[in-house]
């Protein structure tokens, strides 16, 4: 094989060394192995990968790679594709498995440049285990940390005596809970890309990237793939569902169908998401031909009308969606994230609204999808995603992220619902991150007290005043005479005045490189100076784990501390995933 | 943005920081020959579309009436992707993200590409702008960026709203 930079590599010897040759000066630098999987890394017994190893900052090399002391083009039976660059040599294994369960030791010897160099990880397989459940319905409230929760619990169950009125449906959910911890391998805090690829695939990755490792490549395309649950769950005949208030190529459910660097790719993310049955939730802008206003694809591909010719039925509002009938559904109900629950159900406001008066609720979408998804007799699994939650609480707008968790909430009601008639389906509800908000007690002006003032802590808090005279679960209205005071760790230069805002309103806005408060936010409110970086125009994430609850057959695998990637093992274990069996 | 994204992040910093806010006490003139101040149609973020549905947008009637026609519009002006561009985005509210900067923030359907015979440096990004010039319609890729636009303005008069 020549490349153009007159380097040779020959093909794997008997012995499996890749040899190198330079041809003209090579000049002597710091280079380094890179093993993808990374170490510590875990498989599923027969699900694909793509194994690369880099030698970054190499010019020339030889490569030797051992797993267990075998040559690894003898274990996984297929030779490696070569990759030579300015500074950079490497090999790639793709599509290939680990089917021994157990401990495996990855040895890799290499020369770089005349310099020896080693390194070793080690891997961990797990086995496939018999089939508990048919179903698996995930939820995934996005950004919803430990206080969203209790946040929603309190608007919609109301507490009296010091004691709740009642548990929230995913709270009912007790028969695995856990703790999980969110970080990828790059770094402390995660966003919502890399925390859905470790539910989605079992292994953990990078900022922004879903299905893959993240190697040198600049295309996002090309970087080393693990199987996501889609993939798996197809191949082994079952359907698959993914259901989400946000774009539906956004990064948590393009998770577990798609393979990017990049969660920015939408619009080939777009056309991953035939990999699922029933597709349901906003963004159409990535389905629709660039030449139709409101399109934000580069091309002319109408993804509309390629789903509609492989069986799907499109439906674009809540009545079409009602009266979707068969067994492949894309439902898309914004050209963008779909709106808030409080002003698609409550305010209605056109002016927040548009033309976009006819949404479905994240209830109906989740029965829909439910509804669909079971007829297939080989079970289904089904991924809803409260995915506002976030996206408020990044705005600082915590009554419109409650009422999200409290429709996420109702819609895990309608999947025990379900559970309950049909039996056999694991439920598993978390958050995919965390956010720094806290309750610290309840905010009033009966007194005449304004602003800071206002603040009721300890003693003066005493209870909020949200009711629910229809008992539908949401408070009647976001802004009682007595409210929580919900303040935020981490937030840009932003004007606070406690109160509900009736239009979602940016706290900062961007004015060249740096955010600026919004003044029209709360133009009675009090200025506070930022504690981020200037470039930060939202709150932004936070590290802390997040909480699990699980119900039905498998729920006991979640317990005490895990990691995200563990979720992913939960799941195929309880649907006994096999992907070597045919 | 997709296949402009290296590109941008590249011009992230130059960006904003060669944005000096100039304090504009009129309107710029931009160029010659420009249609009396005062025959332009003034056309709002609201009036631009008839229907609009998943299926797409459909351009309202004021909107296409003006095609080719002078118009004013009022809005912000959303942080360039780099100061020598001949073009920025005019959008309805202030943007709170700057989809050239991060790669993971895309514009709002309702913008407008406003381009200019030569670049401006001396508006806000955060109080309304006034622009006035021909209207265009219909999708055209920017050649440099690969941005894709609807409605175009091809701007002769620029400044802060009042």
């Amino acid at each position: 094989m020549n490349f153009s930079r007159g380097v040779k590599f020959f093909s794997v010897t008997a012995a499996g060394l890749l040899a190198g040759a330079v041809i003209g000066a090579s000049a002597a630098s710091a280079s380094e192995i890179v093993v993808l999987p990374i170490d510590r890394a875990k498989f599923l017994a027969g699900a694909k990968f793509d194994m690369e190893v880099e030698l970054r900052g190499a010019k020339s090399g030889e490569i030797k790679i051992l797993i267990d002391g075998k040559d690894a083009a003898e274990v996984f039976g297929v030779s490696p594709v070569l990759k030579n660059e300015s500074s950079l040599s490497g090999v790639r294994f793709s599509d290939v498995t680990l089917t021994k369960p157990g401990e495996i030791k990855v040895e890799v010897e290499a020369v770089s440049d005349g310099t020896p160099l080693k390194k070793s990880v080690v891997y961990t397989v797990a086995a496939p285990q018999k089939q508990q459940a048919k179903n698996v319905i995930l939820f995934i409230g996005d950004g919803m940390g430990l206080p969203s929760r209790q946040i929603a619990r309190i608007l919609s169950k109301g507490i009296s005596s010091g004691k709740y009125n009642g548990l929230l449906e995913m709270e009912q959910l007790n028969e695995g809970t856990a703790l999980i911890s969110t970080s990828g391998y790059d770094s402390l805090v995660t966003d919502s890309a890399n925390a859905a690829s470790a539910y989605a695939t079992g292994h953990k990755t990078v900022v922004n990237a879903m299905g893959v490792y993240e190697n040198s490549d600049k295309d996002p395309l090309k970087h080393p793939k693990v199987q996501n649950l889609a993939e798996l769950a197809r191949a082994a005949g079952m359907s698959v569902g993914l259901v989400s208030t946000a774009n539906i190529t956004d990064a948590t459910p393009a998770a577990f169908v798609a393979h990017t660097r990049r969660r920015a790719e939408q619009n080939f993310i777009a056309g991953e998401m035939l990999k699922a049955d029933v597709i349901l939730g906003g963004g159409s802008r990535q389905f629709l031909p660039q030449s139709t206003p409101g399109s934000q694809r580069k091309d002319d591909r109408n993804l509309i009308e390629e789903f509609e010719s492989k069986g799907y039925v499109f439906a674009g509002d809540r009545a079409e969606l009602a009266a979707a009938k068969g067994d492949k559904i894309l439902g898309l109900f914004n050209l963008d994230n779909m709106n808030v629950y409080i002003d698609r159900e409550m305010l209605k406001d056109p002016a927040v609204l548009g033309d976009f008066t006819n949404q479905p609720n994240l209830m109906e979408m989740t029965k829909k999808a439910i509804d669909v998804l079971s007829a297939n007799e080989s079970g289904f699994f089904l991924m809803v995603e409260g995915a506002c939650i976030d996206k408020q609480i990044h705005a600082m707008d915590w009554e419109r992220a409650a009422y999200d968790t409290i429709e996420m909430d109702r819609a895990v009601g309608i999947a025990r619902q379900f559970a309950e008639k049909n039996g056999s389906t694991l439920i598993v509800v978390t958050a995919d991150h965390s956010h720094g908000t806290s309750i610290t007690g309840t905010y009033h002006e009966k007194d005449g007290k304004t602003g800071r003032h206002a603040v009721r802590t300890y003693a003066s808090a005493g209870y909020p005043t949200f009711s629910d005279a229809d008992k539908d679960g949401f408070p009647d209205s976001p802004a009682p005479d007595v409210t929580l005071a919900v303040q935020y760790a981490n937030h840009p230069d932003y004007y606070e005045g406690f109160k509900f805002h009736p239009r979602p309103v940016s706290p900062a806005i961007m004015s060249g490189d740096a955010a600026v408060g919004n003044a029209s936010r709360d133009p009675d409110g009090t200025f506070y100076p930022g504690n981020i970086p200037l470039g930060e125009s939202q709150e932004v994430h936070a590290a802390d784990d997040v909480p699990l609850s699980a119900g039905g057959p498998g729920a006991d695998y979640f317990k005490g501390v895990m990691e995200n990637t563990e979720v992913f093992f939960g799941i195929v274990r309880a649907l006994g995933l096999d992907p070597a069996k045919k | 943005m997709e296949p402009s994204v290296h590109f941008i992040h590249h011009l992230r910093k130059g960006a904003a920081a060669l944005l000096p806010l100039l304090p504009l006490t009129a309107l710029v003139c931009l160029a010659g020959g420009v249609p009396a101040y005062g025959a332009a149609a003034p056309l709002r973020f609201g009036e631009m579309y008839g229907t609009v549905t998943s299926r797409g947008i459909a351009l309202s009637e004021k909107l296409k009436s003006l095609e080719n026609q002078p118009v004013v519009m009022e809005g912000f002006m959303a942080p360039p992707l780099k100061p020598t561009l001949d073009f920025f985005v005019l959008t309805r509210v202030p943007m709170s993200i700057c989809p050239f900067c991060s790669s993971d923030a895309d514009w709002p359907y309702d913008i407008v590409v406003v381009y200019l015979k030569s670049p401006v440096t001396a508006l806000p990004f955060d109080r309304p702008i006034r622009v006035e010039g021909r209207l265009e319609l219909g999708t055209k890729t920017d050649e440099a960026t690969g941005f894709v636009s609807l409605v175009r303005i091809y701007a002769t008069k620029l400044g802060e709203a009042r």
